[in-house]
């Protein structure tokens, strides 16, 4: 190896093999268009080539490949959710994490640290048993636990009594992981490009062509192309595209900031949690301390970030750890992120023929990359949408059939 | 921080403030007899969410005023503010239709 190594650091040709190339112009027709090239638009069209043997795919992606929110998140997976439809969805996608990198022959850098939710009033510690019962009984880890056990996962972390806002208990959920964010959507990019779909960059779509209620092709800035299906991908962008296609939804876009510090000496194990202080904290592989928490108070499309909504959250992190007050910050940024009422995805048929939704994942659809991809093709192929996304329709608002998810996603990821 | 022009209260603080979403005609069955559950779902939950300039109510926590403010969603920039009454003119009629007997 370490000749090897030798060998290429004195050639001038590097070993390292692209991922996928470049598909040159723009077909005049396609199977499926792919709006989005984000993990969600990557995965459904790894999934349709891979399992519905569908190939002749583009996806179109307005700017590089991943570089919206896929590559802004703070890359938590969780499934410890509330309602039955959400935490049996979340579930399947942590299953199919878990194996991602040998499915990929490809590293996501998947690790399971196990997440921490911090109760500190009365309120979440009852809904904290509400959702560790609910878990449980789905097959999820979670379970209520105390400060002595609190601490013996995270002993750095501020406990007193003399806090703004003690810490009652904690909701301890093993399952919880992270992974690369980048690596994940990469993964799907490679092995799409590799069974034949056409990935796009710098081609945004314009205009959604339809007639007599079918959609029946997209306007870009490189040319029409015609479809016989459409997936929309788009995250923060969803009305805007839907308005394109001639209908509204149940969104409202509001930007989300995160930011890490300097590298430091692991001192966190798990990913740590805190509704009521609206922050959460976490150590990636390389020492950074990823903080984030809620979304900016009023709806907007722009990624700046504010001086505010850093102060308060630092504050906060700095209530659960008081020594981060003396870390430097390193990166701070903002992605766009697409809420619906119940805090719930929209997920399947639209009120136009053969556009299909994946959208208003708000702060917390990374996690579901892998299932929603699967789910998506299959209701693409197959016309008709697979049990365990049907609760997530666009139809449920008409129907006052919510899949209420605010308690759990209160912390936004 | 950014300031809020309040048409009351003057420049505030944003963080005062809650924008309580856009401004939308509300279904009414003194207008439309068969407002049924899917005009409703639409008027609750669909949204135009605009990328541009949009028209929203606000609300000033501390005195509890309500008023409607313009804005710019891509550039954040605040418009224009202005008392409800400047659009919402008369008193709106919210009697439900008699029940058949
Ligand atoms: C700061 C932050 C932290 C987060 N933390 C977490 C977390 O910890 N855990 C979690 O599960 N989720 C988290 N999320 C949410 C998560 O990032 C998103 O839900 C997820 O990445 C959405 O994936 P996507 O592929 O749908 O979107 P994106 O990755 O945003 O992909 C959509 C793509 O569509 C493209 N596009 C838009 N309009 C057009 C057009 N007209 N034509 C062509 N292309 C277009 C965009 O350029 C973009 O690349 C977080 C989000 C943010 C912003």
């Amino acid at each position: 190896m370490p000749f090897g190594l030798l060998k290429y650091g004195l050639s001038r040709r590097y070993p390292a093999k692209k991922h996928f190339g470049t598909p040159g112009d723009l077909k005049s027709s396609y199977d499926v268009v792919i709006i989005g090239g984000g993990g969600h638009g990557l995965a459904a069209a790894y999934y349709l080539a891979k399992e519905h043997g569908i190939r002749k795919i583009a996806v179109l992606e307005k700017a590089y490949l991943a570089g919206g929110n896929t590559a802004r998140n703070t890359a938590v997976i969780r499934s410890n959710y509330l309602t039955e439809e959400g935490v049996t969805f979340y579930r399947e996608s942590l299953k199919l994490f878990r194996d991602l990198s040998n499915e990929f022959d490809y590293n996501i850098m998947y690790s399971q640290r196990g997440q921490l939710t911090l109760a500190h009033t009365d309120a979440a510690v009852r809904s904290f048993r509400w959702r560790a019962e609910v878990n449980k009984h789905l097959g999820v880890q979670s379970e209520l636990i105390g400060i002595d056990d609190i601490l013996k996962l995270v002993p750095n972390l501020n406990v007193s009594a003399d806090a703004r806002y003690p810490i009652l208990a904690g909701l301890w959920h093993a399952d919880g992981a992270t992974a690369r964010h980048d690596a994940v959507a990469w993964g799907y990019a490679k092995g799409a490009a590799e069974r034949g779909v056409e990935i796009h960059q710098l081609t945004e779509v314009t205009d959604i062509v339809s007639s007599g209620g079918r959609v029946t092709g997209v306007e870009t800035n490189r040319g029409s192309v015609s479809c016989d299906v459409v997936l929309q991908a788009v995250a923060g962008a969803s009305s805007l595209l839907a308005k394109k296609a001639g209908f509204r939804l149940p969104i409202v876009s509001y930007p989300l900031q995160a930011m890490v510090t300097q590298p430091l000496k692991p001192f966190i194990n798990p990913h740590v949690s805190s509704t009521q202080l609206h922050c959460y904290v976490h150590q990636t592989a390389r020492g950074e301390v990823v903080i984030g928490g809620g979304s900016d108070p009023y709806p907007l499309y722009s990624t700046r970030s504010t001086l505010d909504l850093k102060e308060s959250l630092l504050g906060h992190a700095a209530e659960m750890f008081p020594f981060l007050a003396q870390v430097r910050l390193l990166r701070q940024w903002a992605g766009i992120t697409d809420m619906t009422p119940d805090y719930s995805p929209i997920m399947g048929v639209s009120p136009l023929e053969n556009y299909y939704l994946d959208a208003g994942w708000g702060t917390w659809g990374f996690k579901a990359i892998p299932i929603c991809g699967k789910l998506m093709a299959q209701c693409i192929a197959e016309r008709s949408a697979p049990a365990l996304m049907q609760p997530f329709a666009l139809s449920r608002f008409d129907r006052l059939e919510q899949v209420n998810e605010m308690g759990a996603t209160a912390a936004s990821h | 921080m950014k300031l809020m022009p309040c048409p009351l209260n003057g420049l505030r603080n944003i963080s005062e403030f809650i924008c309580a979403g856009e401004l939308k005609d509300m279904p009414l069955t003194t207008v439309d007899k068969t407002v049924d559950d899917k005009a409703w779902a639409d008027y609750l939950f669909n949204q135009d969410n605009a990328a541009g300039i949009v028209r929203e109510w606000w609300c000033h926590s501390a005195t509890s005023y309500w008023f409607i403010a313009e804005r710019h969603t891509v550039t954040d920039e605040i418009i224009r503010t202005y008392p409800a009454d400047e659009i919402y003119k008369q008193r709106v009629d919210f009697t439900p239709p008699p029940v058949p007997e």
